[in-house]
């Protein structure tokens, strides 16, 4: 029975009939608790057998399942990793079908592409911010669809009308005859299935656009194991890797004596990424790793500084670089203007830090392999794994599991920690489940950064106070050349998540030239949350304020006149700029107050924020956040999205940056890679634009204005504004008071 | 062999007497509910308790703790306990959820010392936990509210 509030402990069974199915499901309540817990134990008699999906739930379609004691399961095709996505699958199913929220489950799918391609990419996977945008009317279908199913078994069973039929919270009635979904459940799937099932007319919702709670809120406050650094499985060992401490160095000798003489430790073996310490506890594996003595061959691996990297990406911003956008003459526009600014900014490599550090579990038995992890790109990680373990993409089992945060990490381009557990498993030979773990170190060290990045901004004003002319030069790694995203991300050479934001910007810019230089690195790069708009927001915003203020124009009011074609950017810089009292009440003495506005991921985010210098160092005390995301499934949740890009993206901007000595990276953890802490983070309101518009994302959205608000207010505040991140390099002398 | 007092209940451990009590927990006992986040107590993923004070797991030797009274996260019961995590449900704090066991753990802690807490004190007790989805402004609300719920 599905006990736990989640079912999503998914254990491949070695039964041939559970086999063809799938899974084995074992919840966290049946697995038990407190000193004998143990979780996932596959063929696990009688209780685990009670506990298989196989036997007692009615399947409707891919996406929803019900069982006898009236549970929906709602089937997740993405990963949740913090952002909400699988209580907002469930309520797009439990609106269609009328269910009660208290009947609600969410698991993961299994990695089948044919059946949970993601539409925005064409492969299973979450990312872009576009969990809901793509699911929209997908599950809703799936949803109304088991709902006809249902109301077609009640009208059978009853013998009355199916029009007469009503469901409500889960309940179904004729009037005279009263049935739960569970009742109903078995008989429902067996019904024909709607070709076209109709959906709700958005009045009628009772679930879209309420805030139902989490459905995995209990397990993760609980201590429930739901993370994959809490597989633990019978025989399992626990590896962790000795990698290279430059980027593309390869192992040229390894001693393994003192690290075997470690108690625990079971094997020492290389693999292609470095090498691997086996040893029945991860404590015994990090300790064997500590004693290992690996020498490196760094013929072919990144021996640059960060210095060097900028000195390099800032000559390359003076020399013209591929088009992306051309817009008249800037230069000749640039000779008309009276006031201009040249500007230079400079974007450190940020590494995605997440709470729970990189691992994978991963087992090879005859000829069928299982992973659990935190599976982002599940196609990807099921191709790669297959691929280096020989085997057919249709034998690798992936079970998806929540993971501890991502922000783009967990979904890579080449699965580099699941392919690294794959080469381990393959290498190792043992039909034992091996465990790989990261330590925070290994995180913070481990490369696939949100790229260095270097912008050149020549912009300025005519006498009349309108933009003369922009020219502007983005200097950055593509992040998706060479990969296998390339085909569908780069189009003539340009890397499209490198100039988003700003070759596309919305601004009615006159003369407007933006150019791109893609100079390569040894750092693997990688996607960021907000990506490519993690930087360019930050210049576009910078700018058009510092235009504003060159005009000698309010910023709200300059944006507004640039953005005349736009209503969805106004719409949401007018709310923020209304619901912060901006221009109506002077911010407080001591306190400067900056805006900015970017649309990402088809999400519109203006942010108004209140900034003093606190002992030298900026301290924001609020921010008023406006989001149109189309139409609001869950308002709540939308609102921690905000909330939490706004966290995120404040504490990149005050404090994190990856540098590079000869190539070795200069920060091991949270002492060295500073992040947001608890009492720097601002009073955040968030409103959101009433919409009919199909719904779009808020898991990266609300990260790309808060740097550049902060930075607007702190030139408010100051006069200086700040073009090299992060805030902690510069000083900060308290207000000018007048 | 180290013998521990765990959730009430008394165990004998076989890891070695410098391994931190983080991985005799997870690893030996199969006690998850504190976790590995940095491995160098800067985090406070893997709070417990020890003798009812908050101790950073991960970088506390099993011998340190041979004898005291250890609560995980699993064995947190009590009144300030249920209030904490009734709210921390009631405003659905966690995201990612991965630091909420040590940012109960440390909430917990605070509120048995200090039943009502000032916004600095809450800053004081809690900026040494880290939340990579910057759920800090939903704890402050929740601590808050088990306050209240904890004098009602």
């Amino acid at each position: 029975m599905f006990t736990s509030p989640i079912g999503h402990l998914i254990a491949k069974s070695p039964d041939p009939v559970l086999n063809r199915r799938g899974f084995l499901l074992v919840s966290a309540a049946a697995a038990g608790s407190g000193l004998a817990l143990g979780i996932m134990v596959p063929g696990n008699g009688g209780a685990a057998r009670a506990a298989t999906a196989g036997t007692d739930t009615a399947v409707f379609n891919p996406f929803v399942r019900i069982t006898p004691d009236n549970k929906v399961i709602v089937i997740s095709k993405h990963l949740d990793k913090g952002q909400g996505a699988a209580t907002g699958l469930a309520t797009l199913v439990a609106e269609e079908l009328d269910a009660d929220w208290a009947q609600m489950q969410v698991e993961f799918a299994p990695a089948n592409v044919a059946l949970y391609a993601n539409s925005a990419f064409g492969v299973q996977g979450t990312g872009g911010s576009s969990a809901i945008a793509n699911s929209y009317l997908q599950y809703r279908k799936a949803g109304a669809a088991a709902r006809a199913m249902l109301v077609s078994a009640a009208a059978a069973k009853w013998g009355v009308p199916a029009a007469g039929i009503t469901v409500s919270k889960g309940s179904v009635t004729d009037g005279t005859n009263t049935a739960t979904l569970g009742d109903l459940a078995e008989a429902a799937s067996k019904r024909s299935v709607p070709a076209e099932p109709v959906l709700k007319d958005a009045k009628d919702f009772v679930f879209i656009g309420k805030s139902f709670p989490r459905l995995d809120s209990k397990a993760k406050t609980t201590a429930q194991p739901v993370f994959t650094q809490d597989v633990h499985l019978p025989d399992m060992v626990t590896a962790v890797v000795a990698r290279s401490p430059r980027f593309g160095g390869k192992v040229t000798s390894f001693d393994t004596a003192a690290a075997k003489k470690i108690a625990g430790v079971v094997d020492v073996v290389q693999i292609p990424q470095g090498v691997a310490v086996l040893a029945t506890s991860t404590w015994a594996a990090i300790q064997g790793r500590e004693v290992l003595k690996v020498t490196w061959d760094d013929s072919a691996a990144e021996m640059r500084s960060t210095a060097a990297l900028v000195t390099d990406y800032k000559k390359l911003a003076g020399t013209t670089g591929a088009s992306v956008r051309k817009v008249g003459n800037a230069a000749a526009g640039l000779a008309t203007a009276v006031k201009t600014i040249d500007a230079e900014f400079v974007f450190p490599f940020l590494a995605h830090a997440p709470m729970e550090p990189l691992n994978c579990v991963m087992q090879l038995k005859d000829a069928a392999c299982t992973v659990w992890t935190g599976s982002q790109l599940q196609t990807v990680d099921q191709n790669i794994t297959a691929a280096i373990l020989g085997l057919r993409p249709e034998d690798v089992a992936i079970n998806t599991l929540w993971a501890g945060g991502s922000f783009g990490r967990r979904g890579v381009y080449n699965s580099d920690y699941i392919a690294e557990t794959a080469a381990l498993v393959k290498a190792y030979g043992k039909p034992v489940p091996v465990k790989i773990v990261w330590t925070r170190e290994d995180d913070i060290k481990g490369g696939y950064y949100r790229p260095m990045v270097v912008h050149h901004v020549k912009a300025g004003v005519t006498a009349d106070g309108t933009i003369a002319g922009w020219q502007h030069r983005i200097v950055t790694q593509s992040i998706m050349a060479g990969t296998a995203f390339e085909a569908m991300a780069v189009k003539d050479g340009i890397d499209g998540t490198s100039i988003e934001g700003a070759g596309d910007s919305p601004y009615a810019i006159p003369n407007c030239e933006v150019e791109l230089h893609s100079p390569k690195s040894g750092v693997p790069p990688l996607w960021w949350r907000s990506v490519g708009h993690s930087h360019t927001a930050y210049v576009m915003e910078s700018v058009i304020d510092e235009l504003a203020t060159l005009a000698g124009k309010d910023p709200v009011e300059f944006r507004l006149g640039l953005l005349e074609k736009h209503p969805r950017h106004q719409g949401v810089l007018k709310l923020a700029a209304e619901k912060a009292g901006w221009g109506k009440a002077a911010a407080a003495p001591g306190v400067g107050r900056g805006v900015a506005v970017h649309e990402s991921f088809n999400s519109f985010v203006a942010q108004v924020a209140d900034v003093r210098i606190v002992d030298g160092k900026p301290k924001v005390d609020r921010v008023v956040c406006a989001v149109d995301c189309g139409v609001a499934v869950n308002p709540d949740n939308i609102a921690a999205q905000m909330q939490g890009g706004i966290g995120y993206g404040l504490g990149a901007i005050l404090h994190s940056k990856i540098t590079l000595k000869d190539g070795l990276v200069e920060q091991s953890n949270f002492d060295g890679y500073q992040v947001l802490r608890f009492d720097e983070m601002p009073e955040v309101d968030v409103y959101i634009v009433p919409s009919a518009e199909a719904p779009t994302g808020v898991g990266e959205p609300g990260v790309p204005p808060i740097g550049p608000a902060v930075s607007n207010a702190i030139a408010a505040l100051t006069g200086k504004r700040i073009r090299e991140l992060p805030f902690d390099l510069h000083k900060f002398e308290a207000a000018r008071e007048t | 062999m180290t013998k521990l007092i765990i959730n009430g209940r008394n165990v004998e451990v076989t890891s070695g007497p410098d391994t931190p009590l983080l991985w005799v927990a997870r690893d030996e006992l199969k006690l998850t509910g504190a976790k590995f986040g940095c491995g160098a107590a800067q985090c406070g993923a893997c709070t417990m308790f020890a003798d009812g004070q908050p101790v950073r797991s991960c970088i506390t030797p099993v011998s340190a703790v041979a004898g005291q009274k250890i609560t995980t996260p699993e064995g947190l019961e009590g009144k300030v306990a249920a209030a904490v995590r009734a709210a921390w449900q009631k405003h659905d704090v966690a995201q990612c959820g991965y630091c909420q066991s040590g940012q109960i753990m440390a909430a917990v802690a605070l509120l048995t010392g200090k039943p009502a807490p000032d916004a600095p004190a809450i800053n004081e007790a809690m900026s040494p936990y880290l939340c990579r989805c910057a759920t800090y402004a939903r704890i402050r609300t929740a601590i808050n509210s088990a306050a209240d719920a904890l004098r009602a």
